[in-house]
């Protein structure tokens, strides 16, 4: 047999070497560089699922709403108990605490041209409450509904706005609302422009942009690109950059590899392993905030074993919270065993818990169990909960409790948690707005527990019933007085360690990594006080 | 010929139907309750039970199913939730992603996995034939993932030969315009050749990762389907006829060869343009895997629906084109 039949084989291989290499130096990119004037970010925002503020209520939405919307009040980044105006110049609240009237900065324009005026500010609220969309809760909350809305939030001029409260709440509580994403002011005239059948331009802002802030919205493209430009009619400091682009990058080995290479100048979903990778690395830095996002897991009581004292008791001394801290949460959380983050008015830091298996023999012991139990948890496979919950069934076995984790996805566990039928829950609960009312109305709320309930906050999906501390809870949104104010919440904080079927475990961390040629970043407390508008690169 | 016509046009519909149907009462039946993706999990009740009744989940499935059947037939297929975008402005978005990247992917597969094939079963045993073995072996076994991330840290990261994760510089987001979708298509069509050069860098990499996975399958199928030609009766006589070697292996053994080698290559092929997510997430490609897979996590149904309705035709149209492609290659198919 001869072997000529390679002649053309050979031929073809030397051919096609020689083409990949010619490719390869045509393709070699020229040294990686983000623009001068351009921020780029990766950032997983698949969870954006609208950009209109009335509706947002996601993670990454909050982020782009916090750059590219403005609202009466903002609180400051650095001290978030202060607050300051943003379009309000100014504001009174009435000898009965029932009233709120702004005043408004003159002057001031939407970045489409339009003058911003009480008008668009009374019509965002309005709008907000109309649509009824989720976060609309924030502001129905202190008595505004559909149908008294036009009445008692009003412009009593170009430049003046009231707005009514149905009882005389915190003052506090009702400012902080009302930095929340729901309360932006959005463009009146060019919304009106854009409804289809009375829709208030819902269906048009899904994907625009209506707002005043400093950043304007060009683009968002689901799970690929966001793009924020500088917005030149904005009042204030005009942003330094020309441009802010989001990039969606999933997976933190690839955020890291395109920060490294400075295709990216900063990274925001990075794991602690890429983290602690990135240390050594003399180009990059890291900066990082405690958020209001707290890790728990709870126990449902509908099961006869969680709804004994003594067993939810127990399992609280089951958990290495220090471990866990040391490993799975090192640079993204700290151990924190209360219902209130820290930043968040009379928030405690008292942690008692620690692992202490003796001590949790004896309590199911005295419960009758000292032999143990079986139970369920159901799982979201994503990490750090994932590790955690590992870490759990691990310490819980030593008294005996064989924990058994149900693996699912995030909308598959959430909706049997939301359906009351798990047996043990890990997840977490971010703050939905800068107040603490927003973590004691589903931390220590319970006003009705029966399967048909209304209102399904966190208490009634573990099946809590708790009149109480429903009454202290609804107590504490009305007390004025600052002081007295935080007392009531450190009382129930204290409560609600002892007998509450929550472990509360972690306050999270976030840690973003950059080049060191951008300056001026700082994360905020909350998802909507990430402010890239200050933000420069050298 | 209008008979065979009027039949084919009945399969089709009917297969469409069926994979509708099934997809959409599988989407019913998952344990994830599809108001959650839209209202998240701070929602008030009434806010919930509301979308509920928008989106028509109230109603039995048969009827809800027959509502979108009806949209469907009208061209209507729906908005997606998690985008807000109606889905085929979606799918106009997310397939051309995944198309430029699986084209590219099986033209690497086939032009380099035929030809070792063909040497491997040409010289069995030998140092080809064994490479091919061991590369057959990794692309079955090793995770993709693991292999994409290595990639990117040797090519990308290390020697710099190709850009990184992503489709295109953010340089070049808004300076092209699209018109197919295909970032290479669209450069080339506004002759912005630094932007066409750019795409390539971004394509490579991860086309050669999964023209890779495809060449290992493809080469080994080319392999025993050129073994089983070459035992034939037919080289035999050909070589007794003095016929030079190189003639018998690629004119006459790789043609019969390459009959049942069609449906191979089609079927890796539609394999690649469903998408791969692990590929997609790595190289943070906005493809029509990760929308689907994405999508299907949140019951997203009139994502799903849409994307599998894609997915569908592509099956349907390569298995039609590899049919086409028998008729061409082997005349005893050939209708007379």
């Amino acid at each position: 047999m001869n072997h000529d039949f390679l002649t053309l084989s050979r031929r073809a291989v030397h051919v096609a070497i020689g083409a990949l290499l010619c490719v390869g130096t045509a393709l070699t990119p020229a040294l990686a560089a983000t623009p001068k004037d351009t921020l780029v970010l990766a950032f997983a925002f698949d969870d954006i699922i609208t950009m209109d503020p009335a509706e947002a209520f996601e993670i990454s939405t909050g982020e782009v709403m916090g750059n590219a919307y403005d609202r009466l009040v903002r609180f400051d980044v650095k001290d978030p108990s202060k607050l300051y105006g943003d379009v309000a110049k100014s504001w009174t609240v009435s000898a009965d605490g029932k009233t709120f009237a702004f005043e408004i900065k003159p002057g001031l324009k939407f970045a489409s041209g339009n003058p911003l005026t009480a008008e668009d500010v009374a019509f965002s609220l309005q709008r907000a409450v109309l649509l009824d969309k989720t976060p609309a809760f924030i502001l129905t909350q202190f008595g505004l509904n559909k149908t008294n809305v036009r009445d008692v939030v009003k412009a009593t001029g170009p430049l003046t706005l009231t707005l009514e409260t149905d009882k005389a709440y915190a003052t506090t509580f009702v400012l902080n609302c009302l930095t929340a994403n729901v309360a932006s002011v959005v463009d009146k005239k060019l919304l009106l422009s854009k409804e289809q059948g009375g829709d208030m331009g819902y269906a048009w802002l899904k994907t625009n942009f209506a707002g005043s802030g400093p950043l304007k919205l060009r683009e968002w493209r689901a799970n690929e690109i966001l793009t924020l430009e500088r917005n030149d009619q904005y009042y204030g400091d005009k942003s330094k950059l020309v441009r802010v682009i989001y990039r969606h990058v999933k997976e933190s080995a690839t955020q890291r590899l395109l920060l490294e290479k400075g295709d990216i100048d900063i990274a925001r979903n990075l794991s602690p392993q890429d983290l602690t990778a990135l240390a050594s690395n003399a180009d990059i830095k890291t900066t990082s905030t405690p958020k209001g996002t707290l890790f728990y897991f709870s126990m449902n009581m509908k099961n006869p074993n969680l709804a004994k004292p003594e067993v939810r008791e127990a399992i609280k001394y089951l958990v290495d919270y220090a471990a866990i801290g040391d490993t799975l949460m090192k640079n993204i959380g700290v151990v924190h065993q209360n219902f209130l983050p820290i930043g968040l008015l009379g928030a405690s830091t008292v942690n008692p818990y620690k692992l202490d298996v003796d001590k949790a023999k004896g309590l199911l012991a005295k419960a009758g169990l000292a032999n143990g139990f079986k139970v369920t948890m159901d799982v979201r496979t994503v990490q750090p909960v994932q590790g955690i919950a590992e870490a759990v069934q691990q310490t819980a076995k030593r008294a005996g409790i064989e924990i058994e984790i149900l693996p699912g996805d995030g909308k598959q566990t959430l909706t049997k948690y939301r359906a009351r039928t798990h047996d043990m829950y890990i997840g977490q609960w971010g703050a939905d707005y800068w107040d603490p009312h927003t973590n004691a109305d589903t931390f220590v709320r319970n006003p009705d527990n029966a399967d048909d309930a209304k209102s399904k906050p966190l208490t009634w999906r573990n099946a809590w019933a708790i009149p109480d501390l429903t009454k202290k809870a609804d107590a504490a949104v009305l007390e004025r007085d600052p002081a007295k104010r935080r007392a009531l919440y450190d009382a129930m904080q204290a409560e609600f360690r002892r007998t509450s079927p929550f472990v509360m475990l972690f306050q999270q961390t976030e840690v973003a990594a950059y080049r060191s040629n951008v300056d001026g970043l700082k994360l905020g407390p909350t998802s909507d006080s990430t402010y890239l508008f200050g933000v420069s690169k050298r | 010929m209008l008979k065979a016509a009027g039949r084919f046009v009945l399969v089709l519909a009917l297969t469409y139907l069926g994979l509708l149907a099934v997809t959409f009462f599988i989407g019913r039946v998952i344990p994830v309750d599809p108001v959650l993706a839209i209202v998240g999990d701070r929602a008030p009740e009434h806010v919930v039970a509301r979308v509920r009744e928008e989106l028509g989940l109230n109603k039995p499935l048969y009827e809800q199913f027959g509502i979108y059947i009806q949209k469907v037939a009208h061209g209507d297929f729906g908005t997606s939730v998690l985008t807000a975008n109606p889905v085929l402005q979606d799918i106009a978005r997310t397939f051309p992603a995944t198309l430029e990247l699986a084209t590219l992917g099986i033209l690497i597969g086939v032009l380099a996995g035929v030809p070792l094939g063909v040497w491997a079963a040409v010289r069995r045993g030998g140092l080809v034939d064994q490479v091919v073995r061991v590369m057959g072996l990794i692309g079955y076994s090793v995770p993709i993932f693991w292999l994409g991330l290595m990639a990117l840290v040797l090519f990308y990261a290390r020697l710099g030969w190709v850009s990184g994760p992503g489709r295109i510089d953010v340089v070049y987001q808004y300076t092209l315009q699209p018109v197919t979708g295909l970032l290479l298509v669209d450069a080339a069509l506004g002759g912005e050749w630094e932007a066409f050069r750019n795409a390539l860098s971004h394509l490579i990499l991860p086309a050669s990762l999964l023209g890779y996975f495809s060449l290992a399958y493809i080469s080994r199928m080319t392999r025993s389907f050129m073994l089983n030609e070459l035992s034939q009766e037919y080289v035999v006589a050909a070589r007794a006829k003095g016929l030079s070697e190189t003639r018998i292996i690629w004119r006459h053994a790789l043609r019969n060869a390459m009959v049942p080698l069609v449906t191979v290559i089609a079927l890796s092929y539609a394999g690649l343009l469903e998408g791969s997510v692990l590929t997609e997430t790595v190289f943070a490609w906005p493809g029509l895997g990760l929308y689907l897979t994405n999508s299907l996590q949140n019951a997203d149904m009139n994502a799903v629906l849409g994307a599998t309705i894609v997915v569908g035709s592509v099956f349907i149209g390569l298995n039609l084109l590899s049919d086409l492609l028998y008729q061409l290659l082997d005349p005893r198919t050939r209708a007379r």
